[in-house]
């Protein structure tokens, strides 16, 4: 290396590089991911990310159905923390390959679904982010709060975690009558967890300290690697699939997409792409309030094929998962089964940035870098 | 200490079986390894989080598996995991125990047919003491799979030699 040490008595000190491993049991890394380090004592040198170990063969799945709704509970298991998103995104994908149009009432509750949804990813983001910084409190706050929202889903579909909820073409089960005033009850409580966040991490002297000037991503790398989500947007890029891209019923609601600002160090640091995410989470609470007070009424199944069979061709189907665009393309022959299926995850090209912006900062640091990039394993193998 | 605080002011003796004595502070601070694999990871997270609220069993999540007494195997393991696991396994010390946790770790689960990088049950390489099923198993099939092992633990013996 290039820094030359000396003793006191003047003599030179030799250092060298030297390989550790980060993972995968480790209880930052977000699940089994490994981490490859070069470090030149605490300085991290290069990060080298070693993925596969929870491969799960979601594509020979999707394959080996016997027909197109069969996938989605495997879809529910790529990205484990946003399942409502994920079904979401595949049936997009798949409706538009069967030039189906569902009923408006399906698509208000589809939004109403994903936008819970990404308002517990986010929780669940912000929680253990806090927990890999050294602060466990808020994490307790944030599981807390997610209960309340699985709640919703548990009346709703019968599920904590992985639904099989949004179908191609409809969903499994309508809204029942106590959701609506049990929503309601939730944003409002919601409301005041978000401040308690933002009081107990978000504006904490020593949180912003591990977290600001930490990990910068600059905009043009962040285009460059191809991040999405608040990945993208914490680098100060406007770009949402919901505003840039709109599908569904997105365009008929009010809200913004929040960028990083740079409120406390550099444009694209760790405390802005965190900070997106909270500020997300207010803008899914309007979502949700907008939809519920609008909601139409109409059956909910009325589109949902008996038999999907599409004709021969190939689609690609996207929407804004918490973590970014998520999309499915599918290659159809004409038969019952999809012929391919390549999911294209935000979580694993988020992370392929992780040695680009991880070099020359502490190994302690590299624990906030990866905890800002919020990957579900997951998605990042499928 | 609730039930022995301040009760015995001048020194009394309990009389209890040495069998009895140490399974009842092995039961009562099994030490959960800390990582998770998959979805049901995030159940398991839950499960020690704010509801549910796993430290009354006085399991508490420890980082390393040298501090370890049980071992949660939550979610889906996969072949190029299944080496890890085995030596995690081998760090802890004894008497260690193992729950596994959903269908994925029992069996396989969804992935039982066509998955060719998914192991078919993590008993395939380490013993299991308690199963719990579900994809995922709700955070309370979980604290019931460890209420399971606690009675299983209360009914060992370390003292008598085994025939």
């Amino acid at each position: 290396m290039e820094t030359v040490l000396k003793t006191s008595h003047g003599r030179t000190l030799r250092t060298e590089e030297m390989v550790i491993n980060m993972g995968p049991q480790h209880p930052s890394t977000h699940g089994v991911l490994r981490l490859e380090l070069v470090v030149d004592g605490e300085i991290v040198i290069d990060v080298i990310p070693h993925i596969g170990y929870l491969h799960r063969c979601f594509e020979k799945h999707s394959e080996h159905m016997t027909n197109y709704q069969q996938v989605i509970p495997y879809v529910d298991r790529m990205d484990y923390v946003a399942a409502m998103n994920n079904e979401f995104s595949f049936a997009i994908a798949g409706e538009k390959l069967l030039k189906i149009q569902v009923p408006e009432r399906v698509e208000y509750i589809r939004v109403i679904m994903a936008e819970l949804q990404r308002i517990a990813s986010h929780l669940i983001a912000i929680g253990t982010f806090g927990i890999d910084i050294g602060a466990f409190t808020p994490f307790l706050f944030c599981f807390r709060d997610r209960e309340k929202i699985l709640d919703l889903f548990e009346m709703t579909c019968g599920a904590r975690l992985l639904y099989n909820y949004i179908w191609i073409g409809g969903l499994s089960h309508d809204l029942p009558p106590e959701f609506i005033p049990k929503a309601k009850e939730f944003i409002v409580d919601f409301r005041k967890t978000i401040k308690e966040i933002n009081d107990l991490l978000s504006y904490n002297h020593i949180f912003i300290k591990r977290t600001a000037n930490i990990g910068v991503l600059p905009a043009d790398v962040a285009i460059n690697f191809g991040c999405t989500g608040p990945m993208l947007r914490g680098s100060g890029v406007n770009w949402d699939l919901r505003k840039n891209d709109t599908y569904s019923v997105y365009n008929k609601f009010d809200f913004e997409v929040c960028v990083g600002k740079g409120e406390f160090g550099t444009v694209g640091d760790c405390w802005d792409r965190y900070m997106v995410r909270v500020n997300e989470m207010e803008q899914s609470l309007r979502i949700i309030e907008q939809a519920i007070s609008t909601l139409p009424e109409g059956s909910i199944s009325s589109a949902i094929p008996k038999r999907v069979r599409p004709n021969p061709g190939e689609v690609y189907g996207r929407a804004e998962s918490p973590r970014g665009e998520l999309g499915f393309y599918i290659v159809s022959d004409g038969t019952g089964t999809p012929y391919r299926i390549k999911a294209r995850s935000p979580a694993f090209v988020n992370l392929s940035v992780i040695s680009e912006i991880s070099r020359g900062y502490m190994i302690a640091d590299l624990v906030a870098i990866t905890g800002s990039i919020d990957i579900v394993l997951g998605e990042v193998d499928r | 200490m609730g039930l022995l605080d301040k009760q015995f002011e001048d020194g009394n003796i309990v009389i209890t079986s040495l069998d009895n004595l140490l399974n009842w502070a092995r039961l009562s601070s099994l030490w959960q390894m800390q990582f998770g694999l998959a979805c049901c990871a995030i159940e398991m997270m839950a499960a020690s989080a704010s509801n549910f609220d796993m430290m009354r069993f006085g399991v508490i999540p420890r980082a390393t598996p040298r501090q370890c007494d049980v071992m949660i195997v939550s979610g889906t393991v996969t072949l190029k995991m299944a080496s890890r696991i085995k030596r995690l396994y081998d760090q802890m010390s004894e008497p260690r125990y193992v729950i596994s946790m959903g269908s994925c770790s029992n069996c396989g689960g969804p992935y039982w047919e066509h998955g060719y990088h998914v192991l078919k049950g993590v008993d395939r390489i380490i013993p299991v003491d308690v199963y719990v099923p579900g994809c995922p198993p709700r955070p309370e099939a979980l604290l019931e799979g460890l209420i399971k092992l606690q009675e299983k633990v209360r009914n060992y013996s370390s003292v008598k030699s085994v025939a």
